[in-house]
């Protein structure tokens, strides 16, 4: 890339499953403010703003990014809207980590939400298309058989899901910010939980919630005297492939690997479970962790489910995945996938207080959207580039 | 402030559907895919020369989640590619586009736009890009809030209803010379003054008419520029701002974010254009957009017919940028603007500057 970017200031709101205390507009401007003091600037010194959000019809306005102009200070500058199905939180942090790259603006505010109480995205999903067959079982539905079909190649034992249940839920007692807070959570309270769609139990699916993440990106000139030290873009990268056709793979998608091949790339990271000190990926499923393990490199084929079993990621293990709790703790769909890039910049900072790795110097960043086809990642790190 | 030099990119071909007013056999999957093969075609190249991809639309037209992902699928993303969606007209895909661009890694990049206004009732539609909260449930229609812009020109002394009519009556007469024009006309203004009002001051020709269509454009930098088209149509500058949404606090007789725009743009450095494409779907907004680019009477505004002739939601502005880039490859022009713009009595706009010439490339950002 052209010119160095990194992380300044994050922000966050509460996320939770209703967050009736706030409009859209003030939702926003919360995680925005909190941004902008973490960063140390004001409203002023922001030169553009990027905003992301899935499907309009979530909320059931159009285009909202209208609207929420003087909310987020951007009446006189650019504002831009991304929309990239499930990924789009992180992809909204990439078009905005490009315009510190390639030299366009010195400072943008990205932000990303979703405020799932005002609407009902399951009926958003479900709007019938014309020649399309109707998608009536939600995204558990459409990703469940690809569980199985990871299940039945690797060899995976029932119980796998279930730990990564129980350990994001954990991690997310450690974060304030986190939807759901189960302390007595334990396998068997999983296990006994009700099935929504085979194999998945509804305490391995993500909650639904209300919630908006920001980030300040500035470029080398610019850093200003930031809270904790920036956080640098090393490498970053977004990829897409067709939602269905004979061969493709739904379990371990192509764009997934070469997308990530090129994050990995440009971060000169060729060893990921040895370099990379935290990673947080897009896991609304729990059996999406091991998938990914192996998507991403840090397994092999079939002994992504091993790592877990392991304890390899929970926070005490050797590649610690999702220590904020991830998605299955917290769901707000546009801003997910940004504040995995969030929590990602909050740990090579040093600022994720008591979900923290000590000493986290290089973090993977991850989103994925669709039904597995869309890509967002990037890998920051405490080092300049 | 002078901005700093940018990486030569340009507009190297460009497709649009013929615009109208109901695609009844084909969807918006159908209305793109010929404009996709037209706009590789008219230059020898392929979908394995871009190196980006970035599209345009919005859900809201076509009444379900997703929609641009049929579109991806059909224009094919396999192997893997680097693509992006904006849920905003297609000319700000072509700015992110752009962006990626200047970086350097990529030489050549797809963009595409697509919408049907016919399958729903498009006033209502719009309604709801309006603060969810206040003027949403109100359900005003854009007719409606752009009469009172109108109302507000022609308050302040700035506009008659015989200027409307000329406007219309200029785009609609130059539309005859588009083969993919929606409305073509050669009523005079004295004749158009003769409709009934919709919603007063707008006569009936002061409205843009309600369209089917689809667009592309294949941008490429340096030397793949040249070797795709030999007068490339080179972006020297491109720039976009918002305003406040609250239609009170705003002066509508004013488009200071199009002359901001247009200022970081570079549009004011340098020869002055001999052309403009200015997305104005409204007669009186043509008056309001001319002047925040400073136009000068000597300026052709608007070849197309402009939105006035067809005005395909989420390409119109899409397609201003490549009918501008159009007319510098055909040699009649040496330097064009084209402008496209977003919500409710033009609250966002964007400006792109298009040359003849790569030099003095500048503009965008703060």
């Amino acid at each position: 890339m052209a010119e160095r970017c990194a992380v300044v200031g994050v922000g966050q709101t509460l996320l939770r499953s209703k967050r009736d205390d706030v409009s859209i507009p003030g939702l926003v401007r919360e995680a925005a403010k909190a941004a902008l003091a973490d960063a140390g600037v004001g409203w002023d010194d922001i030169d553009a703003v990027v905003i992301g959000k899935a499907p309009d019809m979530f909320e059931g306005t159009m285009m909202p990014e209208l609207s929420l102009a003087p909310a987020l200070g951007a009446v006189g500058k650019p504002m831009f809207r991304v929309h990239t199905a499930g990924s789009v939180g992180g992809s909204t942090a990439l078009v905005a980590a490009h315009l510190v790259a390639a030299g366009i603006h010195e400072r943008v505010l990205t932000v990303a939400y979703e405020k799932q109480s005002d609407s009902d995205a399951m009926w958003a999903l479900s709007v019938p298309q014309p020649f399309s067959a109707p998608l009536l079982a939600g995204a558990g539905g459409y990703f469940a058989p690809h569980i199985r079909a990871y299940m039945r190649r690797s060899g995976a034992p029932e119980h796998i899901g279930r730990i990564v249940a129980v350990k994001d839920r954990l991690n997310a007692l450690k974060n304030p910010y986190a939807h759901l807070h189960l302390p007595d959570i334990d396998l068997k309270m999983v296990e006994e939980s009700v099935m929504l769609w085979d194999p998945l139990r509804y305490l391995e699916a993500c909650p639904s919630s209300d919630g908006a993440a920001a980030m300040v990106l500035a470029s080398e000139g610019a850093l200003g005297s930031p809270a904790f030290p920036p956080a640098w873009v090393h490498g970053m990268a977004m990829r897409s492939e067709p939602t269905m056709f004979a061969g493709r793979d739904q379990v371990s998608p192509r764009a997934g690997r070469e997308c990530v091949a090129d994050v990995f790339g440009q971060a000169g990271v060729t060893r990921p479970r040895e370099q990379i000190d935290v990673a947080e990926v897009y896991v609304p499923f729990s059996w999406y962790e091991p998938m990914w393990l192996e998507n991403l490199g840090f397994a092999e084929p079939g002994e992504g489910w091993k790592l877990t079993e392991s304890g390899a990621t929970a926070m005490d293990g050797d590649i610690p995945w999702n220590c904020s709790g991830g998605v299955l703790s917290s769901n707000p769909i546009g801003a997910s996938g940004m504040l995995r890039f969030l929590e990602a910049a909050m740990q090579v900072r040093g600022q994720a207080g008591e979900h923290q790795i000590d000493g986290a110097r290089l973090a993977l960043g991850h989103a994925y959207g669709g039904g597995s086809q869309f890509f967002a990642m990037w890998v920051v790190g405490a080092a300049k580039p | 402030m002078s901005a700093p030099a940018r990486r030569p990119v340009a507009v190297v071909s460009f497709a649009q559907a013929r615009n109208v007013r109901r695609e009844a056999s084909r969807n918006e999957v159908e209305l793109l895919m010929p404009v996709v093969s037209e706009v590789f075609a008219a230059i020898g190249a392929s979908k394995d020369d871009m190196g980006f991809i970035c599209s345009g639309s919005t859900d809201y037209l076509v009444g379900g989640p997703f929609s641009f992902v049929t579109a991806l699928d059909a224009v094919g993303v396999w192997p893997p590619r680097a693509e992006s969606h904006v849920e905003m007209d297609g000319a700000f895909a072509l700015y992110e586009a752009w962006v990626l661009m200047q970086e350097g890694a990529i030489d050549a990049a797809l963009v595409y736009s697509f919408g049907r206004s016919s399958p729903g009732d498009v006033t209502e539609i719009l309604a709801l890009q309006l603060d969810p909260y206040v003027t949403a449930p109100l359900w005003p229609s854009p007719v409606a809030l752009a009469a009172l812009q109108a109302q507000a020109l022609i308050d302040a002394g700035e506009a008659t209803e015989e200027e409307l009519a000329e406007v219309a009556a200029r785009n609609r007469s130059a539309a005859r010379a588009n083969p993919n024009a929606q409305v073509v006309s050669d009523a005079s203004p004295e004749e158009l003054l003769a409709d009934e009002y919709v919603v007063a001051p707008l006569r009936r020709h002061a409205l843009p008419p309600i369209t089917d269509g689809a667009a592309a454009i294949v941008l490429a930098a340096g030397e793949k520029a040249r070797e795709w088209r030999e007068r490339p149509a080179w972006i020297t500058g491109i720039d976009h701002r918002i305003e406040t949404h609250a239609l009170g606090c705003r002066d509508l007789t004013r488009s200071p974010s199009t002359a901001l725009a247009a200022e970081r743009a570079g549009l004011f450095e340098g020869p002055p254009v001999d052309l403009a494409e200015v997305h104005a779907p409204f007669a009186h907004q043509e008056l309001i957009v001319r002047r925040a680019l400073e136009l000068g009477d000597a300026v052709t505004v608007n070849p197309s017919g402009g939105a006035l002739a067809a005005n395909p939601v989420m390409s119109a502005g899409l397609i201003r940028i490549g009918e501008a880039a159009a007319r510098i490859w055909a040699a009649e022009s040496e330097r064009a603007v084209a402008h496209a713009t977003s919500g409710p009595c033009l609250q966002q706009n964007l400006v792109c500057v298009l040359d003849a010439s790569d030099g003095a490339v500048v503009g965008g950002g703060a």
